[in-house]
């Protein structure tokens, strides 16, 4: 390749990584601050508010996602790549500024909660319209043998996406203070996003058509009807499900559980602090996004099929140990028996019950173990007015951990995530292999969101369906990513070709 | 390996309609559990959503398994780009 080429190259990745890193920016800042938007834009009963917050997470997430990605698929096949990413980039960047402007319940009533529905239903359709052209317009651009290298840019733009948002969030609310923050400061990083989506448009702008399309346009080749085509032809068709069921349900689930689930788990089920469950993905992340670009690369030297396979088969394989791991090293309820080193003093609270008759006495204190880890304690003893046996008990919450530990937890979230990257690196250029070009956009949107969106986004409603099963553990929600990542490897093992990265 | 693709195919082929019949029924249980009002109404609605969603995917995994048993993933590697 040539000075010049190495420079358009670059170009086409910078911009259409940059856009498509604004759009996961802009879906991850919803997600961080849903506890926040709830109590400024949703009304406080709290019944209204769960379906409200229903419709914005599920109807987002699981139908609008696909939706968009046939929309927009359709829309990039028939008129090109470029001006359809610039679509989706405009779609998502304007919501999201919009949704800082949106005043609040108080001001505007039951006005201010739908409007963030709409908005944040224009960010799913935006989103589920966008990753299909960045990925299929760089991988048109590549040379032949390197799409793996090339694609694996935009595969970062995902974990990026989260780890400036996280970063973001935390900068602004650590600028402002907490109160303000929680006034009117959790805007900024929305309203932040329209300069980062001007900047991206002006580049993309800049860009022209990717070569492959301009060909098929030049000789008329596009497709009439790309939904038809992909979807009602056989030999079309049966690619998008073993792209489906093949890798991206097994991709999904392996993401999902690396990038969320362990955080969630860590803060809520093992009690973990607030800051030190984020600061363990953060370090995480930071590790581990490297290794997109050089699974990516790898894959277009020995294929892409058993990366990402033994992607899956390590999820299935360590998963259970590495989070009863988490469980048994914040066991601090076992450790303070032998360990104990301080107490501090009882902060006692006592409440009438809801009902006007029983009372509750609340006892927080702020224990510290020998490794310098703390924790607070907090029991709750009710006392009913009828004079039943009282009933207590011990939550331990807010956990903070030793150097050791800490640095562990890391170790231990980053192997996850290096399995995200083993999946999720080559799967671009995967999926851009597995059709022709007049049909590329819409067949590969499909597969990869419904794998993402719908069996990845599904891993914490499962999970948390499977916990509330007699006899279940608190790993018992497992099963379902292992579950889906193990079909997913049957599938894949035995039905899925080493060697589109030769094409 | 023929043999063993179009094998696993009448696996997808059960498999297929026997997840959509459990998530059935864990959906009605799960709404049956709820309570009433808002709370139940929330419950049929992500339920509703997830089914909603879970229907097309498992009328594709059966056809995976069709297309399987019928042997027309036998030449996976065969497929050419053919713009």
């Amino acid at each position: 390749m040539n000075t010049e080429n190495k420079n358009s190259v670059v170009k086409v990745i910078g911009a259409s990584s940059l856009g498509t890193l604004i759009e996961w920016y802009d879906f991850y800042i919803f997600g961080s601050l849903a506890t926040i938007i709830g109590s400024k834009l949703f009304p406080s009963d709290a019944g209204a508010s769960a379906l409200i917050n229903t419709l914005a997470i599920f109807a987002a997430g699981f139908i609008v996602r696909p939706f968009g990605a046939l929309v927009f698929g359709r829309l990039g096949d028939l008129i090109g790549r470029k001006y359809t990413f610039l679509l989706t980039l405009v779609l998502m960047g304007g919501s999201t500024f919009l949704i800082g402007l949106i005043p609040s319940y108080e001001t505007i009533g039951y006005a201010a909660p739908i409007l963030v529905l709409i908005l944040r239903l224009v960010q799913g359709l935006a989103l589920g319209g966008e990753y299909g052209g960045a990925a299929t317009y760089v991988a048109e651009h590549a040379p032949k043998g390197r799409r793996g290298f090339f694609t694996s840019w935009i595969q970062t733009t995902a974990t990026l996406g989260l780890f400036i948002s996280l970063g973001v969030i935390v900068m602004t609310k650590n600028m402002l203070g907490n109160e303000a923050f929680a006034d009117w400061g959790w805007r900024v990083p929305f309203l932040l996003s329209i300069l980062l989506v001007v900047v991206s448009i002006y580049i993309r702008m800049k860009m022209h058509e990717s070569p492959e399309f301009s060909r098929l346009k030049s000789e008329g080749k596009v497709s009439k009807n790309p939904l038809k085509e992909s979807f009602s032809k056989k030999e079309n068709f049966k690619m998008v499900l073993l792209a489906l069921f093949g890798a991206a349900m097994g991709q999904g689930v392996i993401w999902y559980t690396g990038q969320f689930y362990a955080q969630s788990f860590i803060e809520n089920t093992c009690m973990v602090d607030f800051n030190d469950s984020r600061y363990i993905l953060l370090w995480a992340i930071a590790f581990g996004t490297p290794f997109f670009v050089v699974f990516g690369a790898l894959s277009d030297r020995i294929g892409r099929k058993w990366i990402m396979l033994t992607g899956m088969l390590l999820g299935i394989l360590f998963y259970r140990p590495i989070y009863q791991n988490f469980l048994d090293s914040t066991d601090y309820a076992t450790f303070e028996k032998t360990e104990l080193k301080s107490a501090g003093t009882p902060v006692v609270v006592s409440q009438l019950a809801d009902n006007g008759k029983d009372s509750t006495i609340t006892t927080t204190t702020l224990k510290t173990l020998n490794s310098g880890a703390t924790y607070k304690e907090i029991k709750t003893q009710t006392i009913f007015a009828d004079s039943s046996p009282a009933v207590e008990k011990v939550v331990l919450k807010e956990k903070t951990l030793d150097n050791g530990t800490f640095w562990k937890f890391v170790m231990m979230v980053f192997f996850q995530v290096l399995l995200v990257t083993m999946v999720y690196g080559p799967i671009a250029a995967f999926l851009v292999e597995l059709f022709p070009t007049k049909i590329r956009y819409t067949s590969m949107s499909l597969p990869y969101h419904i794998g993402n969106g719908v069996f990845g986004g599904l891993v914490p409603f499962i999970a948390t369906l499977i916990i509330s099963y007699p006899g279940s553990t608190p790993l018992s929600g497992l099963w379902y990513p292992i579950g889906i990542a193990a079909i997913c490897l049957v599938i894949g093992t035995i039905y899925l070709s080493n060697n589109t990265h030769k094409r | 390996m023929k043999a063993l693709k179009r094998l696993l195919g009448i696996i997808w082929i059960v498999l297929a309609p026997t997840s959509l019949v459990f998530m059935i029924i864990q959906m009605v249980e799960k709404i049956s559990l709820a309570g009433s009002g808002i709370e139940r109404l929330n419950t049929s609605l992500q339920w509703g959503i997830i089914l909603f969603i879970f229907i097309p995917v498992a009328i594709g995994l059966l056809i995976f398994g069709l297309y399987s048993l019928k042997g027309e993933y036998d030449d996976v590697d065969s497929f050419e780009d053919n713009d």
